[in-house]
């Protein structure tokens, strides 16, 4: 087996030298009758190009977004990958490294982490972040948790504009720590009240921009309303690229802002892995879930990074730590950086002005259609439609034609008829204008 | 006239009156090492024995400061969140952590005298 | 002191890097964009023109920055690696150009179920091996990594409770050698948590878990093979003294990669169990992650599994994603955004089908070969922990350094400039000074030879009992010295600011 360096000879000699007959005698510890059980009708080993054969079939039964225009986003967002950032995330330095708990032999990882905390402030305008959570809706669960922490309070209220798995992520963690959460119902027309519902009760209040129908909102005024209240503002950022355009959560005075940033770090990737974007406040520091790395200097005051405020963590604080996470998405987390250091703050505020003018062309030629209302007045690069018949099988048509053409809001909401006619489309710098007027066309010839 | 009287937990309480002095020991802070992080308790908090009043933080342990007795904490050392060294260089001076009234003295009779402490540490290592 | 033998501060290799944000060349952008359309916008108020502070930098320097970093990291790729409990194996690179197909990486989460069978046939595929290498009848997909599985496998278990009406069972047992995320994950399920003391063998005191164990008890959370390198021999009566007790055994399983090929968990009783792809089945742990953690269910536990799970019908594959109705009746719900983690997915299960149910049961062989290797040779002037054979891994105590002022720390460090990354220091808690190695199946005997000839002779030269001074000094061939940490916690600086900008911005939040 080509991956196991020991040769038969090695292996006797090392038997020798243990003092056992075969390798079978270290297992003498196991319980023989459940040993004996073990049989397993698997394959045996194959040699690399028979297992490139066998995913590569697998892999094209799926329909990928390089064979067909892809209008798809809630959450997970098709971007540009520059050829670079793939080979930096693959040098093996970073790629097969632990978690850097030997700074002396781990600067390379720290110091990413430490451009990657402060790349995540800045873009969010908060002032601390962490070194990432395993995605998005994770991140707002570990957000609505620390909020109770801080405010000593056991009840969240989320937005019927937030992403409905972070909404249920957050509403499985809380009700097992016998915390209570009211979630409003989903808001496509963007009308519901927040600030009307702020009480002395709540920890927080989540929120999310843009939000899940693509509306955007200035929570400026609720940020003040749960402030007097003594509740938590936690806003959540499902496509990060919406903040090279967009005023920041911070600005808007949130407390906690978290995100996914899949969409700047990695292909879609069927949804996984993700990392998850955690950001505060510095004087809640102590409250933060996830690894943090500092700045210090060595013994020769050589300036270096380490973790640090590990206390808070579950190897030191077991029960007591701020979250159980360990292994998070540090991979991840890099390829965001290298992304967001290759285009820099003009890159970054062009990527993210080309996706809003290729949602704006495609809103513009579908206002053009009959059956097609835009919900939103005014969204980043993704917004809800409301079509004169249901969305489903419109997908499932688009489909047949070899178009991706949007999701339909019902897959995250199938108790909810009134939103079975509501689909969501996204458009982002890869989508073409041809691309734009083949989904369009085909859209005409379905509804009709 | 103070008494001090130590518990298992390697806190001292300095006694005058019906107020206390309480803070980590000597052994504490040596086991805990270079202090980085304490948070103490704010006037008005009502401790019971044996309860969380304190916390204190090395950078690889962390560890609470539990009420030797019952009562009702009169001031937390401000300057200690600023300077949490003072709790290695002087432990049972400067390095305290709060002061309290005490609302049952019959409590202190269950905690150790210098004697009893040292040969507590000394049996413990 | 700066010790600078070069005018530039680099040495030969070892470049000396400035942050992204000192390398400010000022508008330039590595990432040329085409023109956008011109369009009205529609971004109602919400527009910011506000500068971020984000640095610009061409793509020569950023390939080039990042590149240097690298260098600073030991890795996998670089050397020998033997962090105990970590699993430091070979990540073999097919699993990348696996993962990277466009069939994969290139599809969608909420794309039509009919144009992603692929992607369910890969999930089920793995799901299928997980299942049969445990003899376990369901596995939960969706947890994220190690501590993920954790908390889904205690999650099924309260619902379970709460569906059998014993709700009220408010006490997870826990060994003391086990890992921090055991105690932190049951606090996150609502749970108290009390600790199991070990034997002198290492194991178990299966007599004091009896002793605790009562209708207050929900589960017993136990890691095996334990983190101290030992089989728990008394497993199965562990297991039944559990379920006599009305409560559920839960198996940590970062070290099933001791076990795999071996015996099934199922055999010995286990109603769950997370499973690490990224220690037992290669997947890279890049730095820190991203991992997978599926966690195998016991037919007990089976109907509260978390959605969203692949089903096969008819008409192919299809995902459940609501819980509460049909498949999903009893799930208890939701724990992770899509699909789980699908591009760990494809790699686990690229070097699951390159070693085979043969090539797997070779390697852990191999491993536990390798650490029992390390164990018998490290002994001619290590303390081991315990005596016999061990599995995957090896633990040795820190007695062997008594009265030479030097301590595991010490040694691990001096390990650094012999170009060998340290050992897992100071875990589990119940061995003094803990040394614990991993060597895993992906290591040469000449490897293991090489690291054997510098940890004996640190060993001897620590014993020479006036090298602690020579040793405290260690590294000194490392890109760092040793690095203060205490200053970085007192005075914690999280980010890069503007200088003259940090100043007022701490000052503020001390107010």
């Amino acid at each position: 087996m080509r991956y196991l360096p020991l040769s038969d000879q090695n292996r006797a000699e090392m038997l020798g030298s243990v003092g056992v007959a075969s390798v079978d005698d270290l297992f003498a510890d196991i319980p023989a009758a459940a040993k004996a059980k073990a049989k397993f009708d698997l394959s045996n080993t194959m040699s690399e190009m028979e297992v490139e054969r066998v995913l590569s079939a697998v892999a094209a039964k799926n329909l990928n977004a390089s064979q067909a225009p892809s209008f798809l986003g809630a959450g997970n967002y098709r971007h540009h990958t520059p050829a670079s950032l793939d080979y930096i995330i693959q040098r093996g330095e970073f790629l097969t490294a632990y978690t850097p708990y030997q700074p002396e032999i781990s600067q390379g990882t720290l110091q990413a982490i430490y451009e990657f905390q402060t790349q995540v402030a800045l873009i969010t305008g908060m002032e601390v972040a962490n070194a990432s959570m395993y995605d998005g809706a994770t991140a707002c669960a570990e957000a609505a948790t620390m909020a109770c922490r801080v405010t000593k309070r056991a009840k969240v209220l989320v937005s019927g504009s937030v992403h409905p798995h972070y909404r249920d992520v957050t509403a499985t963690a809380l009700r097992f720590m016998d915390m209570n959460i009211e979630c409003l119902a989903p808001d496509p027309v963007g009308i519901e009240d927040l600030i009307g519902r702020v009480g002395p009760d709540l920890a927080c209040v989540i929120v999310q921009t843009p939000g899940f129908f693509g509306h955007l909102n200035d929570y400026t005024a609720l940020a003040e309303a749960c402030h007097a209240a003594g509740a938590l503002l936690v806003i959540c950022v499902a496509e990060p690229v919406s903040l090279g355009l967009l005023k920041s959560p911070g600005a808007m005075g949130a407390d906690i802002v978290v995100g996914d940033g899949q969409s700047i770090a990695t292909p879609t990737c069927f949804g996984g892995p993700g990392v998850g974007l955690f950001t505060t406040r510095e004087k809640f520091i102590r409250q933060m879930p996830g690894r943090l790395a500092g700045e210090t200097v060595d013994e020769n005051g050589r300036r270096g990074w380490v973790l640090t405020l590990s206390t808070r963590e579950q190897h030191i604080r077991r029960e007591k730590a701020t979250s159980n996470i360990c292994t998070n998405s540090g991979l991840i987390a890099l390829a965001f950086s290298v992304h967001m250091t290759l285009l820099g703050e003009a890159g970054f505020r062009r990527l993210a002005e080309l996706n809003h003018a290729h949602a704006a062309l495609l809103a513009d030629k579908l206002e053009a259609l009959k059956g097609v209302k835009i919900l939103p007045t005014a969204f980043f690069n993704e917004f809800a439609v409301q079509l004169s018949k249901p969305a489903a099988p419109v997908v499932e048509a688009l489909a047949k034609r070899n178009i991706l053409g949007g999701i339909p809001v019902s897959r995250f909401y199938p108790t909810y008829p009134e939103l079975e006619n509501i689909l969501l489309l996204t458009a982002t710098e890869m989508n073409t204008e041809a691309d734009i007027d083949i989904l369009v066309n085909a859209l005409k010839e379905v509804l009709s | 006239m103070s008494q001090l009287r130590f518990t298992k937990d390697h806190e001292w309480v300095r006694v005058e009156g019906t107020t206390a002095t309480v803070g980590i020991t000597e052994f504490a802070q040596g086991q805990l090492g270079d202090v980085v992080f304490v948070e103490v308790p704010t006037k008005g908090k009502a401790l019971n024995a044996g309860g969380e009043a304190a916390v204190v933080e090395s950078v690889k342990a962390a560890s609470e400061v539990y009420a030797p007795v019952s009562g009702s904490v009169t001031e937390g050392n401000a300057a200690l969140p600023d300077a949490p060294d003072t709790v290695n260089k002087d432990p049972q001076g400067a390095g305290w952590f709060f002061k309290m009234t005490i609302s049952n003295p019959s409590e202190l009779d269950a905690l150790m005298d210098q004697a009893a402490y040292d040969k507590f540490v000394a049996d413990a290592s | 002191m700066i010790n600078t033998i070069t005018t530039s501060g680099h040495r030969a290799l070892q470049i000396e890097q400035p942050l992204i944000f000192e390398l400010d060349t000022g508008g330039s952008t590595a990432v040329d964009l085409p023109a956008a359309p011109k369009v009205r916008t529609r971004l109602g108020d919400l527009r910011s023109d506000k500068p971020i502070g984000l640095p610009g930098l061409s793509e020569p320097e950023v390939v080039r920055h990042y590149t240097r970093l690298s260098q600073k990291n030991y890795s996998i790729d670089t050397g020998f690696y033997p962090l105990g409990s970590c699993t430091m194996k070979h990540n073999p690179r097919l699993n990348e150009k696996m993962a990277r197909l466009p069939g994969f990486a290139d599809i969608h989460p909420y794309q039509p179920q009919s144009t992603a069978q692929g992607a369910y046939e890969l999930i089920d595929t793995l799901a299928h091996w997980l299942k049969t290498l445990t003899g376990m009848p369901a596995v939960a997909m969706s947890p994220a990594a190690g501590a993920h599985g954790e908390l889904c496998g205690l999650m099924c278990i309260r619902t379970a409770h709460e569906a059998n009406g014993q709700g009220a069972r408010k006490l997870v047992l826990v060994p003391e050698s086990a890992h921090g995320t055991n105690p932190a994950t049951a606090a996150l399920c609502g749970y108290r948590v009390e600790s199991i003391p070990a034997t002198a063998l290492g194991r178990v005191d299966i007599n004091a878990m009896r002793a605790k164990l009562s209708s207050d008890v929900a589960a017993v959370m136990i890691t095996n093979p334990n983190t101290c390198g030992l089989f728990e021999t008394e497993c199965i009566e562990i297991a039944q003294a559990v379920h006599a007790a009305g409560a559920y055994f839960y198996m940590d399983g970062a070290n099933f990669n001791a076990l795999v090929g071996r015996v099934r968990i199922a055999d010995l009783g286990v109603d769950a169990m997370h499973i690490n792809l990224h220690k037992t089945f290669s997947t890279p742990h890049g730095g820190g992650g991203p991992g997978a953690g599926p966690t195998v269910l016991s037919a007990a536990l089976a109907a509260f599994v978390p959605v969203p799970f692949v089903v096969r019908g008819a008409n192919g594959f299809s995902v459940v994603e609501h819980a509460g109705t049909g498949a999903a009746q009893k799930s208890f719900g939701r724990m992770k955004g899509f699909q789980g983690q699908f591009g760990v997915f494809v790699r686990a299960l690229s070097y699951i089908l390159a070693m085979g149910v043969d090539g797997l049961r070779q390697a852990s062989g191999d491993a536990v070969l390798n650490a029992n290797y390390l164990r018998v040779k490290l002994s001619a002037e290590l303390t081991p922990a315990f005596d016999g054979i061990c599995m995957h891994e090896v633990v040795f105590d820190d007695s062997f350094l008594k009265n030479t002022g030097v301590s595991t720390l010490d040694v691990a460090k001096a390990l650094i400039d012999e170009g060998f990354h340290p050992m897992t220091m100071y875990f589990p808690l119940v061995v003094h000074g803990a040394l614990l190695m991993e060597p895993t199946e992906t290591e040469s005997k000449a490897t293991l030879d090489q690291f054997i000839a510098s940890l004996l002779a640190l060993a001897r030269k620590a014993k020479q009992g006036d090298q602690a001074e020579w040793f405290k000094g260690s590294p000194r061939l490392a890109p760092r010295r040793r690095l203060d940490e205490i200053q970085a916690a007192r005075k914690p600086v999280l980010r890069w600011r503007k200088a003259d900008v940090n100043v007022a911005v701490t000052k503020q939040a001390a107010e």
